[in-house]
């Protein structure tokens, strides 16, 4: 079984309209590669689900998304994600803003096969006075108390990077946290896995803490295309940390009159081996302080 | 400095707590957390990413420091501790009214805003599930608004928006530690109050800086000073003084 293919033939089966879910959180292991490749494609009108950060801001500045699903887009270091504030404070995008935690209930009820998981969180709250397409519901048990049904939050194709992968798709996230990602390939119907290192299965039998760094069965990965460093300008902790410089350059971007255009010319339109190049080369990354929070 | 006085008052905030998560957003609530569980050893806390640890972990570059991790607390675990409602956070939002619902979200009209700040985040499972303070570096009337914040990322106490089958006393907004005071939701029908005025603030000014009428008893205390063991406690858990900043 091989499931490795190049990044563009993997973006090349993503279709128009899509709902796309991308794993990591904020600047922490995002699909940094993968969201490259979708900005050099023909790719519109996607509805995007992510725990926020550059990879939600760039596919709002190339003009790619036509519905966010968020609790929060941000850079961490640097709070307000630059091209987010534009798309919204231009009126651009349509949203669906929830909690952190019923993004998490979403993923799970789409991965259970449920239409609905309640919980009390949003009651109150403009999340469900403003989202029509979040209804509040009475327990069959217990008459009373209204619940939040958060509504499953069903992808076609999830995105996610890992430290390594085998050519089956089994995957290892070696960092200190996987967030939701296990929720997000679990949510979708394929899911696409970068990973900065492909390797040998015999990898995960060196001892028992390689196999309990994987978070989800291989059947579970649809795709596993091997790209080195595919995470930045992100961090990939253990393997290397978040380049602030560049996301700070990034950031300074958004306040220029063409700002984008020149951060796609100079960065993406070249593909990724001169993205690598434009960045700093292998060295630099490797360089990058892992963050300290 | 006015900002140690802060993370002392602040630290407040957990004084009464239990065996419960401290979590303190951003660099005076974090240091107040810090401070909190030297003094409450049953209070837990994180390292800011992924694991809870037996002692604060000093803010900023680590100089060799290693935390003491003691159980694994990545993001999705976090929920499950949010929701048992063992925890309480102290959070710095953007808005915050009269009913203590609290924004973060965005300024302006919400399909279009004006400004667009971080999102909910996880306000509003925090505000309905467990206890919560507010720390507000800069008391003004663009804080504290008239009317309801724009967007109520959190739940307060509104009886509009109580959710069918809830009470009032569901609600568990604890402190508001300002630059100017500290206030809490003591007043009649959860009214806030005026509980106590840092060094030479006057009970006009917080008046005049906040756009809603507030409760103000016959007997406002005066903000304690810090001790000089707290002053010790948060040189040692800030030795870079990244809590400088706050000093506006």
């Amino acid at each position: 079984m091989d499931k490795t293919t190049t990044a563009s033939d993997a973006v090349a089966t993503l279709g128009d309209g899509m709902t796309i879910g991308i794993g990591g959180w904020g600047p922490r292991r995002k699909p940094m590669a993968l969201i490259r490749e979708i900005l050099r494609s023909e790719l519109r009108d996607l509805t995007v689900v992510s725990y926020g950060g550059a990879d939600v801001g760039m596919l709002c500045a190339s003009g790619k998304v036509r519905k966010l699903v968020f609790a929060f887009v941000s850079l961490d270091f640097i709070p307000l994600e630059p091209y987010f504030r534009k798309a919204r404070q231009g009126g651009e995008i349509d949203i669906l803003e929830i909690d952190e935690g019923m993004m998490l209930l979403g993923l799970r009820a789409a991965a259970m096969g449920s239409p609905f998981i309640p919980t009390e969180v949003g009651l109150g709250t403009d999340v469900v006075a403003c989202n029509e397409s979040i209804k509040l519901i009475e327990s069959p048990y217990d008459e009373g108390k209204e619940w939040v049904a958060m509504p499953a939050l069903k992808l076609d194709v999830a995105l996610v990077h890992v430290d390594r992968a085998d050519r089956r798709g089994v995957c290892q996230i070696k960092g200190p946290d996987h967030y939701m990602d296990d929720l997000f390939v679990r949510a979708a119907g394929r899911t696409i896995v970068s990973c900065d290192e492909l390797v040998e299965t015999d990898y995960f039998h060196e001892n028992p803490e390689e196999s309990r760094c994987v978070f989800w069965e291989r059947s579970a990965t649809s795709s596993v295309v091997h790209i080195p460093f595919g995470a930045h300008p992100s961090s990939c902790n253990p393997l290397y940390g978040i380049d602030v410089g560049h996301f700070k350059a990034y950031a300074a971007s958004a306040k220029e009159e063409g700002g984008w255009q020149e951060y796609i010319d100079e960065f993406v339109s070249g593909g990724e081996a001169r993205y690598l190049d434009k960045v700093g080369g292998e060295s630099h990354i490797k360089s990058l302080p892992l963050p300290v929070y | 400095m006015l900002v140690d006085l802060l993370i002392t008052a602040c630290a407040g905030a957990w004084e009464n707590d239990g065996e419960v998560l401290a979590s303190g957003i951003g660099v005076v609530p974090r240091l107040a957390a810090s401070l909190a569980m030297h003094k409450n050893p049953d209070l837990m806390m994180t390292d800011s990413e992924a694991y809870m640890v037996s002692e604060p972990v000093p803010i900023g570059p680590r100089n060799g420091y290693e935390p003491k991790r003691e159980t694994w607390m990545g993001f999705s675990r976090i929920f499950d501790n949010v929701w048992s409602g063992k925890r309480h956070a102290l959070v710095g939002p953007t808005q915050i009214d009269r009913f203590g619902q609290a924004n973060i979200s965005a300024i302006g009209d919400y399909d279009q805003p004006k400004i667009q700040m971080l999102g909910v985040r996880g306000f509003p499972g925090n505000s309905i599930s467990h206890a919560n303070s507010f720390f507000v570096p800069n008391h003004s009337t663009r804080v504290f608004v008239d009317g309801e914040v724009d967007m109520v990322a959190s739940i307060g106490y509104n009886p509009q928006r109580l959710p069918k089958g809830h009470s009032l006393d569901d609600i568990d907004i604890r402190l508001i530690v300002t630059n100017l005071c500290v206030m809490d939701f003591g007043g009649p029908d959860h009214q806030i109050r005026l509980v106590s005025l840092h060094p030479d603030v006057t009970n006009e000014q917080v008046i005049e800086n906040t756009g809603f009428e507030i409760f103000v008893p016959d007997d406002v205390k005066k903000t304690a000073v810090p001790t000089d063991e707290e002053l010790a406690m948060i040189e040692r858990f800030d030795p870079n003084m990244l809590r400088a900043p706050a000093e506006r």
